[in-house]
């Protein structure tokens, strides 16, 4: 089966490439251009699919073109045709060949799904429970003792299960390129793992409708060498959230943080009601997607509702703008670690 | 009581008459006119969110309206728009089809629209009483448990009451069509279309109680405080999603089937030609109403229920690709060899067979359950269902129209104007959509309120929404053609296209009884073969005889008013005492007008034909 399915994926590779003159889309957020093993077991599906599918559809309009082009009435033509009952042959023929087809489509099909589905190797690998928060990602390293949110580090070429599970209403785990979706739910863990092929910044996103701010739930994926991802880990187990910036600033900002933000956030090893911000000073973008600039930052402690639509942060405590760059700067500061998006590559605009 | 000789009556003889109407044809007129209705609200609500989406990051709607939008669309359109509209053509032809008077409970079907109407009335009103409902058109749970204010309550008895008219309407053409049809209409002979009138009306019989009790649930949870669905309280959520999807792929297929039957009356009419495999049509029919029962969870592939239960509704959902295709290749076989005439109904039913083979294609691509990872809850599958329910649903009304207008108005729609709406609509169309399966795939999923900028999801979004404004401009073109036709149409000639089936053999505008004489069916394809083998009129099958004819009532009008009255109060019932009295009071009206209907003797009335003049006696 594998090198017959090999040729017909290049073959149709190109079909669908040349179909789309555009390209593919973003290589960090595109499911066409996989870079993870769910993602490429995905789009062979889709490939061999689509191709059969094309097939069936270029014989409806073959015989769709010879129908319009033959048998239109011309003027003043009045002969009545021959009223034909059917043809037992022919019905048999699209009878058959579709469920020959089929077939075709679905042996792959259900043994993929086997394959996807497969969680006998949970135990002895790394496991990372992840929690879908409206509107935010926690992601906890149980075995390590390490809690971070929105950005995800995974090594690179490793199998990596996630266990998910919804602390409000359903959420849905999508990473494009390097998997498909699974539902985050609220009453069940789901389990799936992942592996990505190659070192990057991958956007995450949810599908599964959850309120005002769905469309703003991003999250991102930061595979990096399993060296890298070592020395993150052991970075972040040494975190002392209670280390005291240099500059004066920053503490001030600390001490307010501390007045007013921790009842929900948290810094170090502990999930919280908000985002852990332990490495909140690597993140990608803040709140999942604005620049990382300490305007936005500020503009974002200020008024969440107008960033954020329906979150849970607004009017759970009060600051002046002063006080909020103040918190600004001693956040901004939170670099616990040398692995950063950048040792991934970063994100590619 | 309207006759065949009715001269000009006032605006009010023509509402109240309406209003109090038990006749098939008024009734099927009234769910048409109230789909319409619906219809431009859906399609407005459709345009508001392109246009939200025309650039990234666009601030022309707000979060929380936005959700308000894409849940009012959807559930405006499958439940208010197209499914009102179908009902009302089967209300309308069918009884004419298989040689029918009326439908069987004329009583219950006038309920039935005056449920369906208000319904939909009621769920439009939450836009001025603090919010529409905003939990997607499918409501899962728990997200629709949370939603504040009394949006989704809106929605369950909006719902729960256009839901009862439904289900009433499927038992009545049930009924109608086991024991209704003319002598020698054996069910070998119907028509395709009266044909799938029978398996919708199945299906409603079989997927709406699932639905009636998943939205009783979710009543009892917001309105009474139980917790089927709230998980703190041990309920389950996905208990929802089961109960939805039960009803709800049944669903598509009381859309699509009824389409299917309409393009099985218009191919072999503009092809001079009768259908190809009739059987074969029947029961391809049978097979994916059936198949439609067995394929729910392909809507959860990605909830975690496992391999096991994926794959084999992975199989399953494949597996109706095969009755769908005999049907796609039947119909190009009734054109083959035939002498097709295209106007504007033909050219809908042209433009169907590409655009719903996509719509089928991305279907059986759907059901691969590892592909449908990629696919779930993105523009991919916004792009297949519309494929499906415009290419498959709409073109079928619209070609509906364009067919029967000279038998229902008694005008002919104007050909230029049904061709400029057909080619702006039809281009419009795949514009929107098509480039929306690439959207999907390159990362965008569905629902959301903004896409961010330099995702390279920019053009995309821009095109689809240039194919909006183009399909609205069709839209506008249609009921341009509409008013223009009411005005200044043809008066067509009996019989204006060369029909084959029994209701091209009734004179037109057709008489309130329909049927002077009950006919005589002689074989398939009725009228056709009195043309070709006769001398073109359907023999009768009884002598003129007095016709047993139901009285008009207002009953069905008054009781749809006490069961809306009664479900304000359900939705406000939690909020004070005024919320149960208003219960109180609409149910008094409802179950009061129940009393009178039941202790009310009404035996209608006969119809005397006196020298050709059908009179009116008794009452």
């Amino acid at each position: 089966m594998k090198s017959w399915m090999g040729k017909m994926k290049a073959i149709m590779l190109f079909g669908f490439l040349s179909l789309l003159l555009a390209g593919c889309g973003k290589e960090n957020l595109t499911a066409l251009d996989p870079k993870g093993y769910g993602a490429e077991k995905s789009l062979d599906i889709i490939l061999l699919t689509t191709g059969i599918m094309v097939g069936v559809f270029l014989v409806v309009i073959i015989i769709y073109t010879i129908v319009l082009a033959r048998f239109r009435r011309k003027k003043g033509d009045n002969h009545i045709p021959e009223q034909v009952e059917g043809s037992k042959k022919l019905e048999t023929i699209w009878t058959v060949i579709p469920i020959i087809l089929v077939l075709i489509m679905g042996i792959p099909t259900v043994v993929y799904t086997f394959d996807l589905a497969d969680t006998s190797e949970a135990s002895s690998t790394l496991n990372i429970n992840v929690t879908g928060h409206q509107y935010w990602w926690n992601f906890e390293y149980e075995d390590h003792n390490v809690v971070t949110s929105q950005d995800l580090y995974i090594p690179v070429g490793e199998k990596v299960y996630v266990n998910m599970l919804s602390s409000d209403v359903i959420h849905s785990f999508w990473v494009p390129t390097i998997t498909g979706k699974m539902d985050v739910n609220p009453e069940n863990v789901n389990t799936m793992y992942i592996e990505a092929y190659e070192e990057g910044v991958y956007w995450g996103k949810c599908a599964e409708l959850c309120g005002p701010s769905h469309s703003l739930m991003d999250f991102k994926v930061i595979v990096v060498s399993p060296e890298e991802f070592e020395q993150w880990i052991t970075d972040m187990q040494n975190v002392d959230p209670e280390e005291v910036p240099t500059d004066a600033v920053a503490q001030e900002g600390q001490e307010l943080f501390q007045s007013n933000c921790m009842s929900c956030h948290a810094i170090g090893d502990a999930s919280s009601a908000g985002p852990n911000l332990t490495n909140f000073g690597n993140r990608v973008h803040f709140v999942g997607y604005l620049e990382p600039t300490k305007e936005n930052l500020v503009e974002w402690i200020m008024d969440p509702e107008s960033l954020k639509p329906g979150n849970k942060m607004t009017g759970m405590y009060e600051v002046t703008e002063e006080e909020a760059e103040k918190i600004a700067e001693y956040l901004m500061q939170l670099k616990s670690t040398d692995v950063t998006p950048e040792s991934a590559g970063g994100l590619i605009d | 009581m309207s006759t065949a000789t009715t001269q000009k009556r006032s605006v009010s003889a023509v509402i109240w008459d309406y209003l109090t109407t038990v006749d098939h044809k008024k009734v099927g007129i009234l769910y048409m006119l109230g789909g319409a209705f619906f219809f431009l609200l859906g399609g407005l609500e459709a345009l508001i969110i392109r246009i939200q989406l025309i650039k990234p990051e666009n601030d022309f709607v707000s979060a929380g309206l936005y959700n308000e939008m894409i849940t009012m669309h959807g559930t405006t359109m499958i439940f208010f728009a197209a499914m009102p509209i179908l009902i009302g053509l089967m209300n309308y032809i069918m009884p004419l089809q298989i040689g029918a008077r009326d439908v069987a409970f004329p009583f219950l079907n006038a309920l039935g629209v005056w449920l369906f109407i208000f319904g939909g009335l009621l769920m439009n009103v939450s836009w001025f009483t603090g919010g529409a409902p905003d939990a997607g058109w499918t409501n899962y749970a728990p997200l629709s448990l949370q939603s504040p204010g009394h949006g989704v309550n809106y929605y369950v008895m909006g719902l729960q009451l256009s839901g009862a008219g439904t289900l009433m309407s499927g038992i009545n053409f049930i009924v109608t069509i086991v024991r209704m049809r003319a002598p020698g209409m054996t069910y070998m002979r119907m028509p395709l279309f009266s044909w799938t009138t029978l398996v919708t009306s199945i299906l409603i019989l079989f997927a709406f109680p699932a639905f009636t009790v998943a939205l009783f649930l979710m009543q009892f949870d917001r309105m009474f405080e139980s917790a089927f669905f709230d998980i703190a309280l041990g309920g389950n959520s996905i208990i929802w999603q089961h109960l939805f999807w039960i009803f709800g792929h049944p669903e598509v297929y009381i859309l699509i089937l009824p389409a299917f039957g309409i393009f099985s009356e218009i191919f072999p009419t503009f092809s001079k030609k009768r259908l190809f495999g009739y059987t074969a049509m029947v029961f391809a029919t049978f097979l994916i109403a059936f198949l439609g029962f067995m394929v729910w969870a392909h809507h959860m592939f990605t909830v975690g229920l496992g391999p096991v239960a994926n794959a084999i509704f992975a199989i399953g959902t494949m597996a109706i690709a095969v009755p769908t295709g005999i049907k796609i290749f039947n119909w190009l076989l009734t054109m083959w060899g035939g002498s097709i005439q295209i106007n504007s109904a033909m050219l809908y039913a042209l433009g169907f067979i590409p655009s719903f083979t996509i719509g089928g294609m991305t279907g059986v691509m759907l059901g691969a359950t590892v592909a449908d990872f990629q696919y779930h809850d993105t523009y991919f599958v916004i792009a297949h269902f519309h494929y499906v329910i415009v290419g498959g649903v709409v073109f079928g009304i619209l070609a509906a129209m364009h067919y029967w207008w000279p038998l229902m108005f008694n005008r002919i729609l104007n050909e230029t104007l049904g061709k400029w709406a057909f080619w702006t609509f039809f281009f419009g169309f795949h514009l929107t959509f098509f480039v929306q399966h690439f959207l999907g795939l390159m990362g965008m999923p569905r629902r959301y309120w903004v896409f961010l900028e330099g995702q390279g999801l920019d053009v995309g979004n821009f095109v689809s929404t240039i194919g909006t404004f183009l399909m609205t401009i069709g839209v506008l073109i249609f009921l341009y053609n509409i008013v223009h036709t009411y005005f200044k149409g043809e008066v067509p000639a009996q019989d204006p296209w060369d029909g084959r089936t029994l209701e091209w053999s009734v004179p037109t505008p057709v008489p309130f009884y329909n049927f002077k004489q009950l006919p005589l069916v002689r074989g398939l394809d009725a009228l056709w073969l009195e043309k070709m083998e006769g001398d073109g009129k359907i023999k009768p099958a009884e002598p003129v005889a007095p016709i047993h004819m139901p009285n008009s009532s207002i009953l069905p009008f008054i009781m749809a008013v006490g069961f809306t009255i009664a479900s304000f109060g359900f939705i406000y019932q939690l909020d004070g005492p005024l919320g149960r009295i208003t219960i109180y009071i609409g149910m008094a009206i409802a179950v009061g007008s129940m009393i009178i209907r039941s202790l009310r003797d009404d035996h209608g009335y006969y119809v005397e034909f006196d020298e050709d003049e059908p009179q009116k006696e008794g009452a």
